[in-house]
């Protein structure tokens, strides 16, 4: 008997109208350009393609996705605070920190920021409360410099309905002497789109951990997020980003540091949850001198794809970025890491390096790395690599050689390998508590 | 009672097809006393460390290794390891992310838990305080403890490294697979040294080695020549002073016309 396979009648992209983007703006009273600028972003949004055979999407296949599940908007519900672990929300470094906000649902359940930090001038808010308090500082640099809607389809449906995020804003010669820890927690699938706008303006330092997760579901869940980092000339901003959203969550992001003249950005980016992820992460320097150290960790296991996708832009002379990239993939999990540096023409005396090691710890996994260099000018150092290795028996058998059990001496190897990525961290804390994380990941 | 470590017509090779690099090995060594075990290269020293120590790429084709009566063949690296025996590398590998001092500790603790599996194993004060007891009597520096394993360290490090971990981790028997090569003057008496106050009644040592050189400083009870995969000569100190001036050339003369005669 012939199988009548019939066309799916599920959505193939995001359910929206142009009237959600209206009536999002009209429910939070937004001032006119916001509604200008999401209006825009919608029309761009719908003159888009879905993504699917361009060189950047290619590999990485997320048309699984029920879009009828994963387009309603999380609307928060009443969960607060209580409902995020509290391993989120430890403070970073002893118990002080410069402040916490937690988002859950998108909505700003908790608060707390340091009279030292607020009383220099320092901002610390959720985006919403940003866009009123702030809202020239806002206008200024949402998605003006850094992430712009026109990066792609994902990133301009954010534009059209973002509807939640954080702001921090550290004013010229100022600096965040605690740091700033911002938790984005999910308690109910559906759709996220979370903004996270750090803007530090010239010589201001802070040092910034974002988080994101959510509670187990059943129901697919898609966030669809974008995080700026504008790094003003001589600032200096370290930036640790964490995402372990539930295994029903595609994650579709944009990120982008702008790094100023003489400034420093040290952006270190974890992930370990999802179903499926494509982040866009870019660095941009911008001003001569600028210098980037952008560090990556990624573990993937049962049915993970992890598709990660990093741009070294030098676009000032004298530039300096330095990427390094480790990951490990378990059971059938797929990870991607596709990196490139490019220079805009005549940039001399750049320097640009980037690295992936991948570690493979089951035959059926499967790992790609893909680097790449565009380079316009020849004085120059820009330098790519990329490795693959297995549990190796030799240095298991030194370890065992020794009294240790072999299970005991493959988590000791597998976190020696995690090791050098998570000492980029600068909390013992947060160090400590990823360790166990990916302990449990070996185990699980 | 004294520890024992039987080798028994031990053959062994790398896989099961190979031909054969250990021959019929016949060696007994107890607790107190020290071996030396000299070869020219090839003849199967570093494999005889190996095999003993359990490691995986060699398979024992024939004979038997007993520490006590009981069947090392049986047991993996890390319970032979727990039984009392212990093994300086000659190629220690380095574990990047890995410190030694957490390695140790582990490896102690991995010794705890045998004994009691309710325990939390050594408190940290405790092992920093005999960590740093242990460096410096083989004049390590202590920042050693905190630095990857054997990551960088240059060959005399890891070699005093390796001496650190029998210190720290007071085998019965230990086997010492070229230690001293490649040592200069000063790396050679630190290492001699720590090997000498750890021998003695409650360490037996085999110590393999292609010089004479080492038994300056280690006093063997004694010396063993292994040629073509099995011990064709055993005797006193004297045995490798005679190595030392003969060279190699007349074992090897002597012993592969036996071994032809006896094919």
């Amino acid at each position: 008997m012939a199988v009548v396979r019939r066309r799916s009648t599920l959505p193939q992209a995001p359910v929206y109208a142009k009237a959600d983007v209206v009536a999002l703006s009209d429910e939070h009273d937004e001032p006119g350009w916001m509604r200008e600028r999401r209006v825009k972003a919608w029309e761009l949004y719908e003159n888009t393609p879905m993504p699917y055979m361009e060189e950047e999407w290619r590999r990485t296949d997320y048309r699984h996705i029920r879009w009828d599940q994963a387009s309603t908007m999380v609307a928060a519900n009443g969960a607060g605070a209580e409902q995020v672990p509290a391993k989120h929300l430890a403070p970073l470094t002893g118990d002080e920190q410069g402040g916490l906000l937690v988002l859950v649902d998108g909505k700003a359940v908790r608060r707390e920021f340091a009279d030292e930090l607020r009383d220099q001038g320092i901002v610390f808010a959720d985006l919403r409360t940003a866009l009123r308090e702030h809202e020239e500082l806002v206008r200024k640099h949402f998605m003006t410099a850094a992430v712009k809607a026109s990066e792609g389809k994902f990133a301009a449906l954010h534009a059209a309905l973002w509807d939640h995020g954080a702001f921090i804003f550290v004013p010229r010669h100022c600096q965040a002497t605690l740091p700033l820890h911002v938790v984005c927690y999910n308690s109910r699938s559906g759709a996220a789109m979370g903004h996270v706008l750090v803007v530090l303006e010239e010589n201001a330092a802070a040092t910034v951990q974002v988080e994101y997760a959510s509670s187990p579901g059943d129901e697919h869940a898609a966030y669809i997020g974008a995080t700026e980092l504008i790094v003003g000339d001589a600032g200096n901003l370290r930036f640790v980003s964490l995402q372990d959203w539930n295994r029903e969550t595609f994650e579709f992001s944009h990120q982008r540091g702008l790094v100023g003249r003489d400034a420093q950005l040290d952006w270190v980016n974890g992930v370990m949850g999802s179903r499926l992820t494509k982040a866009f992460i870019e660095v941009d320097a911008v001003g001569t001198g600028a210098n980037a150290r952008v560090s990556g960790f990624f573990f993937a296991d049962h049915g993970q794809f992890f598709d990660l996708d990093t741009q070294q832009n030098h676009n000032a002379p004298l530039t300096n970025t330095d990427l390094l990239f480790k990951g490990a993939a378990r059971d059938s999990a797929r990870t991607l890491w596709q990196g490139m540096i490019k220079s805009l023409p005549k940039m001399q005396k750049i320097d640009g390096y980037q690295v992936c090691r991948n570690l493979m710890l089951s035959d059926e996994a499967r790992m790609d790395s893909i680097p790449g260099l565009e380079i316009e000018a020849d004085d120059v150092a820009c330098s790519h690599a990329a490795t693959f290795g297995t549990l190796e028996e030799e240095p298991i058998y030194y370890l065992m050689s020794r009294g240790i059990t072999r299970p005991q001496a493959q988590l000791m190897i597998i976190e020696g390998f995690f090791d050098e990525l998570l000492q980029r961290i600068p909390f013992d804390q947060v160090r400590q508590r990823l360790m166990d994380e990916i302990e449990a990941k070996i185990i699980g | 009672m004294v520890t024992t470590l039987e080798i028994r017509n031990l053959h062994a090779s790398v896989d099961a097809e190979d031909d054969l690099i250990l021959n019929g090995v016949n060696l007994t060594i107890r607790q107190g006393e020290v071996h030396a075990l000299m070869g020219p290269n090839g003849s199967g020293k570093s494999t005889l460390a190996n095999v003993l120590m359990g490691n995986p790429a060699y398979v024992v084709r024939e004979g038997q290794i007993l520490l006590n009566g009981e069947d090392l063949l049986e047991m993996e690296a890390d319970e032979r390891s727990r039984a009392g025996l212990f093994l300086a590398f000659q190629y220690p590998v380095a574990i990047p992310g890995v410190t030694l001092g957490n390695f140790l500790r582990h490896a102690i603790n991995a010794r705890l838990k045998e004994e009691d599996p309710e325990s939390k194993g050594i408190p940290i004060p405790q092992f920093a305080r005999m960590m740093r007891q242990k460096m410096s009597a083989l004049e390590i520096d202590q920042s050693f403890a905190g630095r990857y394993l054997n990551e960088g360290f240059s060959g005399g490090e890891k070699k005093r490294a390796e001496i650190l971990q029998m210190a720290v981790l007071e085998p019965r028997i230990a086997v010492l697979d070229e230690t001293d090569s490649g040592l200069d003057i000063d790396a050679l008496r630190i290492v001699a040294d720590g090997v000498n106050s750890l021998t003695g009644p409650d360490m037996g040592a085999l110590v393999i080695t292609h010089y004479q050189r080492i038994l300056n400083h280690i006093k063997p009870d004694f010396v063993h020549v292994l040629y073509g995969g099995r011990i064709v000569e055993s005797g006193g100190p004297a045995l490798a002073l005679e190595l030392e001036e003969k060279g190699y050339e007349w074992v090897r003369e002597k012993h592969s016309m036996l071994q032809a005669a006896e094919a």
